[in-house]
C-alpha cells in the first residue's frame, strides 16, 4: 500500500511538473466555459424547467472534453517511461505489476477528476446568475459527477492499455482516441443510424454512453450502467496487467 | 553472490547471450568487458529480473532470478544503461521516491537518502532539478539510487559512458570506493576502466565468455613476451658483445639513434624480466643509460588478440 501511494503521488505530481497538466486543465476549462454560454442560452429557451445537468450533457462540449483529454492524459502512463528508460528502473525495484498498473490508472483518473472539478464552480455560478435553485439539485449533481467519473475510468483504462502496448506517446494517444471515439459512436443513437443492422441495435443501446449519461444527469442510478463501467474498466486493467507481465513471459 | 549457469537469451533471429556461466563472490568488483552487442546489457537485465532468460539459471544471493524476483530485486542496486532518471524531479525528492519504491520506511528512507547524498557528493545539489544537472552529476544520482536501499550487489551498466575525463575519474573513484563494502558488477567497453576499478574481468564477445581472470593475472599472462627497450651510449659492437650470449635473451636488435646513443630491443625467453640484466651490463661497462622500459601489453591488446582469434575459428 505504501509503495502504491508513493507511485500514485509521483504519477499525479508529474502532470504538474510539466506543462502538459496545466494545458489539459486549461482546455477543459475553456470547453466547459463554452458549454456554460451554451447552457445559459438553453435555460432561457426552455419553457419547461429542465435540470441544468441534463442540458449540459446534451451539448457536444462535454463529449469533446472526454474524447480529447483522455488520450492526452493517459498517453504518458507507460509509453513515456518506456521511451525514456525509466520503465526499466521502475520494474527492477521490488514493486508488483498490479501495483504499477493500478497506480498508473489511479494517477490518470485522479488527474481527470481534478480537471473536471471546476465544473462544480460553473454550476454554482449558474445558480447565482439564474437564481433558480430547483435546477441545481445536489443529489442530481452528485449522480452526474458519478457518471463523469465512471465514463472517465473506462476511458482512462482504455488509455492505460494503449500506452502499455507501445513506447510511442503519439501512437498511444492516437489509439486511445480511436478506441474511445469508436466506442462512443457505436452507442450514439444506434436507432437512427442506417449503418446499424436491426438485430444489433439492442446491444448497442446497452453500451450507449450518451444514454447512460442522460440517466446519470437525471439523477437515475441504473445498476446496469454501473456494472457496465466497473466490469469494462476492470477488464481493461486486467489486460493492461497482462501486457506489463508479458515482458517476463518465457 | 552471483551464480550463472548456461544462461542463454535468444531474440527473434539473434542470440544475445549464448550459454554463459560464471560466478561472482561476495566483495568482488567484477568487470564485464566487451564491444557493443556482446551481451553485457542483456545479462545484466536478466540478473536484475527485468526480463527472463530463454534457458539456463541465474541466482543472486541464493535466490533464483526467475522464480524469486522480488527477493532478488530487494538485494540488487541496478543502474540501467544510459542511466534513466525522472528529469523533472529534484535530486532529494527522486532518491526519496526510489527509496520508498524499494520498500524503505519513512524514517529509514530519509536516513539512507542523507547517507547516499553524502557518499556520492550530491549534498550541494540536493534541491536542484535533475534535468538541469550536468551529466557527471546525473551519473552520481544514478549511483546514489543504486545504493539507496543498501543492497548486497550493485550492477552498473556502462557507468562512465558519455562523461568527460574529469567526470570519469570522479565516478571511477566512487565505484572503487564501493568495492570495499559491496559486491559490484559493472560493464564497460573501455578497457582501462576495468584495469583501474575491477579485481576480476570477464571478457564477453558475441554472448560468450572469451576469458575470465583476475585483472593482474590476465595482464601478466600477456606480458610474458614483452620486450625490454633501452637507450644506451655505447658502440654497436660492445652492445652485441655484452648481450649476445645471455641465455635468457631470445632476440637482440640494435639501431642507431641520435648522437652516441643506440637503441637496444631485447626479446626475452620464457617471460624473463631483462631490465636488471641491462642495468647490470650498463654499470659494469660504465655506459650511460638514459631509458629503460618494458613494453606492457594493455587489456586493449589482449582484447583485440582474443576477439581476432575468436573470429578466425568461426570463419
Amino acid at each position: 500500500m505504501r509503495v502504491f501511494l508513493t507511485l500514485v503521488r509521483r504519477e499525479l505530481g508529474s502532470y504538474f511538473k510539466s506543462f502538459s497538466g496545466y494545458v489539459v486543465v486549461a482546455a477543459v476549462l475553456l470547453l466547459n466555459g463554452f458549454s456554460l454560454v451554451d447552457l445559459i442560452e438553453r435555460v432561457r429557451d426552455h419553457s419547461v424547467p429542465t435540470p441544468v445537468t441534463e442540458l449540459l450533457f446534451q451539448t457536444y462540449y462535454f463529449w469533446l472534453v472526454i474524447l480529447l483529454t483522455s488520450p492526452v492524459i493517459t498517453m504518458r502512463a507507460f509509453a513515456a517511461e518506456k521511451s525514456s528508460g525509466t520503465y526499466e528502473a521502475l520494474m527492477t525495484t521490488p514493486v508488483g505489476d498490479w501495483q504499477v498498473v493500478l497506480a498508473k490508472f489511479a494517477g490518470t483518473l485522479g488527474f481527470y477528476a481534478l480537471a473536471w472539478l471546476p465544473l462544480v464552480g460553473v454550476l454554482l455560478a449558474l445558480r447565482q446568475i439564474t437564481g433558480v435553485a430547483a435546477l441545481f439539485d445536489p443529489p442530481i449533481i452528485a449522480s452526474t459527477f458519478l457518471g463523469v467519473l465512471l465514463i472517465g475510468s473506462l476511458f482512462m483504462a482504455l488509455g492505460c492499455l494503449a500506452s502499455a502496448l507501445t513506447r510511442s506517446e503519439i501512437i498511444a494517444a492516437m489509439v486511445t482516441f480511436l478506441w474511445g471515439i469508436g466506442l462512443w459512436m457505436a452507442g450514439y443513437r444506434p436507432e437512427s443510424s442506417s449503418l446499424v443492422p436491426a438485430w444489433a441495435q439492442p446491444a448497442l443501446e446497452q453500451i450507449s454512453m450518451t444514454r447512460h449519461m442522460e440517466d446519470f444527469a437525471r439523477g437515475l442510478l441504473v445498476g446496469r450502467h454501473l456494472v457496465f463501467y466497473v466490469t469494462a474498466t476492470a477488464m481493461l486493467l486486467f489486460l493492461t496487467q497482462r501486457v506489463v507481465q508479458a515482458r517476463r513471459w518465457k | 553472490m552471483i551464480e550463472v549457469r548456461d544462461l542463454t537469451k535468444r531474440y527473434p533471429g539473434r542470440t544475445a547471450v549464448n550459454g554463459l556461466s560464471f560466478t561472482v563472490d561476495r566483495g568482488e568488483v567484477v568487470g564485464f568487458l566487451g564491444p557493443n552487442g556482446a551481451g553485457k546489457s542483456t545479462t545484466m537485465r536478466i540478473l536484475s529480473c527485468f526480463m527472463p532468460a530463454t534457458s539456463g539459471t541465474a541466482r543472486v544471493a541464493g535466490f533464483d532470478v526467475f522464480h524469486e524476483p522480488d527477493e532478488v530485486r530487494r538485494r540488487i542496486g541496478y543502474m540501467p544503461e544510459n542511466n534513466p532518471l525522472h528529469l523533472d524531479m529534484r535530486v532529494r525528492e527522486y532518491l526519496k521516491f526510489r527509496a520508498r519504491l524499494k520498500g524503505l520506511g519513512w524514517g529509514r528512507s530519509r536516513e539512507r537518502v542523507d547517507t547516499v547524498l553524502q557518499q556520492c557528493g550530491l549534498v550541494d545539489v540536493e534541491r536542484r532539478i535533475i534535468g538541469q544537472l550536468s551529466k557527471g552529476y546525473r551519473q552520481r544520482v544514478g549511483l546514489a539510487d543504486a545504493l539507496v536501499h543498501d543492497p548486497d550487489l550493485i550492477i552498473l551498466d556502462e557507468p562512465t559512458i558519455g562523461l568527460d575525463p574529469h567526470q570519469i575519474r570522479a565516478v571511477r573513484a566512487l565505484i572503487k570506493g564501493l568495492g570495499k563494502r559491496y559486491t559490484v558488477l559493472l560493464s564497460t567497453h573501455i578497457l582501462s576502466e576495468v584495469e583501474m576499478t575491477c579485481s576480476r574481468v570477464l571478457i564477453l564477445h558475441e554472448g560468450r565468455i572469451l576469458a575470465a581472470d583476475r585483472t593482474e593475472d590476465l595482464e601478466r599472462r600477456l606480458s610474458l613476451d614483452s620486450q625490454v627497450v633501452a637507450e644506451i651510449a655505447a658502440t654497436e659492437a660492445s652492445l652485441t658483445e655484452a648481450f649476445r650470449d645471455h641465455p635468457e635473451i631470445e632476440r637482440l636488435e640494435i639501431s642507431a639513434i641520435d648522437g652516441d646513443f643506440r637503441r637496444v630491443a631485447l626479446t626475452p625467453r620464457n617471460g624473463f624480466d631483462l631490465r636488471p640484466v641491462v642495468f647490470e651490463q650498463a654499470t659494469a661497462h660504465g655506459w650511460t643509460l638514459r631509458e629503460l622500459t618494458r613494453s606492457r601489453r594493455s587489456l586493449e591488446d589482449i582484447f583485440v588478440h582474443l576477439t581476432r582469434k575468436g573470429n578466425r575459428t568461426r570463419n
